[in-house]
């Protein structure tokens, strides 16, 4: 017996059980949910507020399980995620998947008793959508797979803002818009520089079906629907000038960033030195507009 | 199973009973704290 199979006999370690929730990814997640909250206009109480965004992060947290449930094969193959937890052969598939489901209901129900039935739903949809359309349906078929299957981590402020007022109003739609047209760019800088990973697991991320120059004209394109997107709240009225200053600011430094990725004509990488930078931009991005709406929410000039 | 797997097997449970408990205590009082918001919500 190889050791890898003699281990998958133990019960699992909590800290793979951890693991399978992604909590790297989570703590954009639970960010962007927050502050969906905070730019509310009106907060619930602190217990309900915190049982909110606790909800979104185990919802998120069980996509995540069931999405390393459905794709330890794959997982297997690529470098960058052959030590998680399955394909490593430190836990068996079952238990994966029965943590993944029972964290889905537990989150979804709790939210249910403690806020309301549109962010249960909202968050049920979410993770629905995550396993289901994008990691099933859209992943291994598809280089649209990111470009659709964004939708599913742009819930978040959505749900954080309905979790807090039980409406779905422009400002939260605007926030999951942001999210749905940042994604793409942010996984194509990524798979840029991890593009063998994704041909030896067959995954066609678009680096891999269309090429790398193709890949690099998408992203540039789509810094233009995201900075229309990023900039909109503050001209239609739903957010002040400390949020408009920052998001035209951040825009512009992404778009900058974006066309030296697109001048680049490295295909290995090691010369991805803009890609890696957009990418590692792209999360500090996401994070400053959204303490940028929040602090223009709380700020009063 | 031989005896180290066997002790290997009880330390993996016992840690994550002790975890079980601990979570179980957190959302205890969690549900006792949104019941107080949610009383004082409806007032």
């Amino acid at each position: 017996m190889t050791p890898a199979l003699a281990t998958t006999n133990l019960p699992a370690d909590w800290r793979d059980l951890l693991a399978l929730t992604k909590p790297r990814v989570m703590s954009l997640v639970v960010f962007t949910g927050l502050c969906g909250m905070l730019a509310a206009p009106m907060l619930p109480p602190l217990a309900i507020g915190f049982t909110a965004v606790l909800c979104i992060a185990l919802g998120a947290g069980a996509a995540g399980a069931l999405n390393q449930w459905y794709e330890a094969d794959l997982d297997a193959k690529m470098r960058r995620t052959a030590t998680r937890p399955l394909p490593s052969g430190r836990m068996d598939r079952q238990t994966a998947l029965h943590f993944g489901v029972g964290l889905s209901v537990f989150s979804v129900v709790l939210m249910q008793l403690a806020t309301n039935t549109l962010a249960a739903a909202s968050l049920a949809a979410s993770i629905l959508f995550y396993v289901f359309v994008y990691t099933v349906w859209l992943k291994r078929r598809t280089p649209q797979n990111i470009v659709i299957g964004g939708a599913a981590g742009a819930f978040p402020p959505l749900i954080g803002w309905v979790a807090a007022t039980g409406r779905i109003e422009l400002l939260p739609v605007l926030l999951f818009a942001i999210i749905f047209l940042w994604t793409p760019p942010h996984f194509w800088a990524l798979s840029l520089f991890v593009r063998s990973d994704y041909a030896a697991a067959g995954v066609p991320m678009l680096p891999v079906t269309d090429g790398i120059q193709a890949t690099r004209r998408q992203i540039a394109l789509y810094t233009l629907p995201l900075a229309v997107a990023a900039i909109a709240p503050w001209p239609m009225g739903l957010a002040g000038p400390v949020y408009g200053v920052a998001s035209v600011a951040l825009n512009a430094i992404f778009a900058g960033m974006a066309l030296l990725v697109l001048r680049n004509r490295a295909t290995e990488p090691a010369g991805m030195g803009p890609e890696k930078r957009l990418f590692g931009f792209s999360v500090l991005y996401l994070f400053a507009l959204f303490a940028a709406l929040v602090a223009d929410r709380w700020i009063v000039l | 199973m031989s005896r180290p797997e066997d002790e290997l097997v009880r330390a993996r449970q016992r840690e994550r009973a002790r975890l079980m408990g601990w979570l179980l205590g957190a959302f205890v009082i969690l549900m006792f704290l949104i019941t107080i918001a949610k009383m004082g919500l409806n007032q």
